[in-house]
């Protein structure tokens, strides 16, 4: 019944050839989710790497709109709406593939909106964690201490200032929408992903995806080791492989057998680079500080099942 | 055909009943709000079989009607002032997708300083997005419009968004002795909607909202521009197959009294009504005045307008909107309706009406003065007049005159 990596279909709706950087993140999330939403799928695509990474040059088989920057939830909302009154809503997957500018920041309204109304429709956020597009600027869901070329390093500023606890947050922000299904994913991980995927488009409502999507250029690392990254976040706990039914109900889906200390994962990344010198020492210890908390955090919300 | 004691938000929602619309999505803002109100009111009662999207914005509200477009709902939505302003962008995007979506607009202001009532600045200030655009006098009127827009609007020489603009309060609130016609009748001159523009559909896949580079996006202006002149003759005929069937005319424009007239006053929306009244009187004091109404905006009606006015000595342009430092935003569109003619009559421009304030006929005298001062001048001596404004409190502000 549940997929596997063996009944995955060998059908590619990512063209060879698209128009991504070289070892873009994004790209493997986009192919391994459509493997799993197959061809009766209409997509949404809000504004952002993707659009002209994969809209346009990596011809997907199934319809497809480049949305404006914000309103992807607010389109898919009216597709649900108008294929329902012209009783033609049936198996069709509505999905949105959004970046975490187009979600956590200018999108979140349109999304909150929609999720709330309870449209019926998948919104996959690949979280490349800044706006990689218009060329690396930060966002809601850049990490402290990232250099991006909106929060520079120099004088006193060490990269991105706000902390870690304070990033938006996007899947327990929609877990508090009560929506039926919010996960996050790695591509690291594609046995849980392409699960995940798999659950979402059979709810009947909303339902809430958030990949990590490590980005070559934008983060500083070499275009072959994305899988790499992407695997070192969960293990380190950077980045943990939860989900969430109905609002409530919290499940770590990638225990993490061995952890490992989150130096090893910035140490890998450019943006992070200044973070090794003297000066920024104590800010490595802060940012383990953190994610060991909010790591304890999570299980904490867990163990809320079992009790 | 049942005659009802209605306002023109109730006439506009009767419009989008009888278009057996399949998705409405809005948000609420005064004056425009029973609109949406008497329509989730049909949908519960299941006199309308449509979805209703209680979005949580204008942005949201226009980017569904999009979706729900794009996938091949009749899709209607009204709006008004700031609302209309939020989704500025998302016009664009309905026009160049090539959506026929309607939309009513209850005119109104914008702030600062806030104000809800009549202005037609919201809708004039969309005049670039590529959406038709007409004013409307009365509450039947707006009714009508609205079905004649949809009409209009679907037929594969156009596939533009339309907005039926009613002037805020002075229409959406006042209620008039409306025909409302029968569904059947309706259906024979608004079929149900099938698409004519491509859709989103999994079984003929495409993508929508491409990258246009520079080698093409100039082409999709001009596609778009020649349909917006294409819409016209169909306005035209759409028209003509109304008042066939339900026995009241309209036209891109509405003249009274301009065969033999020195004088024409121009403008649209609810103040010609007054306007109408004004002239008349006059006429009777045995002043050789005529008006001219514009009902279609976009596509505007260049050649009618010329064909109009160009015998007059002077005509007067109402605008209720204001280009801040130009002066109004109709004037300048009537002179280039104008300036390729051999005689034109000279031109004076009158700010009247902004924010609420009520177009009188004392008002009108005075720009009719105005007028009659002119004649004969090689050129006026101000073009840009406010006969409404309030002459001792701008004194007291100390604004010059």
């Amino acid at each position: 019944m549940a997929t596997t990596l063996k009944t995955l279909t060998d059908e590619e709706f990512v063209a060879p050839g698209r128009a991504g950087c070289n070892g873009c993140g994004a790209v493997i999330a986009a192919r391994m989710a459509t493997k799993v939403l197959g061809r009766n799928t209409l997509m949404a695509n809000a504004t952002g790497c993707m659009c002209v990474n994969y809209g346009y040059a990596g011809a997907p088989k199934f319809p497809f709109i480049h949305t404006l920057f914000e309103n992807a939830a607010a389109i898919i909302s009216g597709m649900d709406a108008g294929l329902r009154s012209l009783h033609k809503r049936d198996d069709v997957n509505l999905v949105v593939l959004a970046g975490d500018g187009g979600t956590t920041d200018i999108g979140l309204q349109a999304l909150s909106g929609a999720v709330e109304r309870g449209h019926r429709f998948l919104y996959i956020c690949y979280d490349n964690e800044g706006y990689m597009n218009t060329g690396v600027q930060r966002s809601g869901a850049t990490p402290y201490g990232a250099k991006t070329t909106t929060t520079p390093v120099g004088g006193d500023r060490l990269g991105e200032p706000r902390p870690l606890e304070r990033r938006k947050d996007m899947v327990r922000l929609l877990a508090a929408h009560g929506i039926p299904y919010a996960a996050t994913a790695s591509i690291a991980h594609p046995l849980d992903y392409i699960r995940k995927v798999e659950r979402a488009i059979a709810i009947d409502g909303s339902s809430y995806i958030h990949v990590l999507s490590p980005c070559s250029p934008g983060w500083g690392f070499a275009e072959n080791m994305t899988i790499k990254i992407a695997r070192l976040a969960v293990e380190t706990h950077f980045f943990p492989i939860y989900e969430v039914e109905d609002g409530r109900w919290y499940r770590l889906t990638i225990k993490a057998e061995r952890k490992k200390a989150v130096e090893e994962y910035l140490r890998l990344q450019g943006r992070f680079s200044h973070l090794f010198s003297e000066r920024y020492r104590d800010e490595i210890a802060r940012i383990q500080a953190e994610v060991d908390a909010n790591w304890a955090y999570l299980k904490q919300l867990a163990a809320l099942r079992a009790g | 055909m049942s005659r009802q004691y209605i306002s023109g938000c109730c006439a506009v929602a009767e419009a989008a009943r009888l278009a057996e619309v399949n998705v409405v999505a809005a948000y609420p803002i005064t004056p425009q709000t029973s609109i949406v109100e008497y329509l989730a009111n049909y949908v519960a009662k299941g006199e309308l079989k449509a979805e209703m999207i209680p979005v949580e914005s204008e942005h949201s509200a226009m980017s569904a009607c999009i979706g729900a477009a794009c996938v091949g709902a009749r899709t209607f939505t009204a709006s008004s002032s700031q609302g209309l302003a939020l989704m500025h962008e998302c016009l664009f995007m309905a026009a160049g997708l090539r959506l026929p979506i309607v939309m009513a607009i209850a005119n109104r202001a914008l702030a600062a300083p806030v104000s809800i009532f009549c202005d037609h600045q919201d809708s004039l200030a969309q005049r670039d997005t590529g959406w038709l655009q007409f004013y409307v006098e009365n509450c039947q009127e707006a009714l009508d419009t609205i079905l004649i827009a949809y009409r209009t609007i679907e037929d594969e020489r156009v596939l533009l968004p339309a907005m039926v603009c009613l002037d805020g309060f002075f229409l959406s609130h006042i209620s008039e002795p409306v025909d409302v016609p029968e569904a059947e009748q309706v259906k024979r001159f608004l079929p149900a909607h099938s698409p004519k523009y491509p859709i989103l559909d999994v079984n003929n896949p495409g993508i929508f909202n491409v990258m246009a580079f520079p080698d093409t996006y100039e082409e999709f202006s001009y596609d778009r521009h020649v349909s917006m002149l294409r819409a016209r003759e169909v306005l035209r005929e759409s028209m003509a197959d109304f008042a066939r069937l339900f026995g009241r005319s309209y036209d891109l424009i509405e003249t009274y009294g301009c065969e033999d007239a020195e004088l024409i006053l121009l403008g649209m929306g609810s103040m010609m009504g007054t306007v109408r009244t004004a002239v008349r009187l006059l006429r009777e004091e045995g002043e050789k005045v005529g008006l001219v109404k514009i009902k279609s905006y976009r596509p505007f009606p260049t050649q009618e307008v010329a064909a109009a006015v160009q015998k007059t000595a002077v005509i007067g342009v109402l605008d209720r909107g204001l280009s801040t430092g130009l002066g109004g935003i109709i004037y300048p569109e009537v002179l280039k309706s104008l300036y390729h003619l051999t005689t034109r009559p000279l031109a004076l421009n009158f700010i009247v009406g902004l924010g609420g304030r009520d177009v009188t006929i004392p008002i009108l005298q005075r720009a009719v003065q105005e007028m009659k001062q002119a004649i004969g001048a090689s050129r006026p001596k101000r073009e840009t007049i406010w006969p409404g404004a309030d002459r001792a409190l701008l004194q007291a502000w100390g604004i010059k005159d």
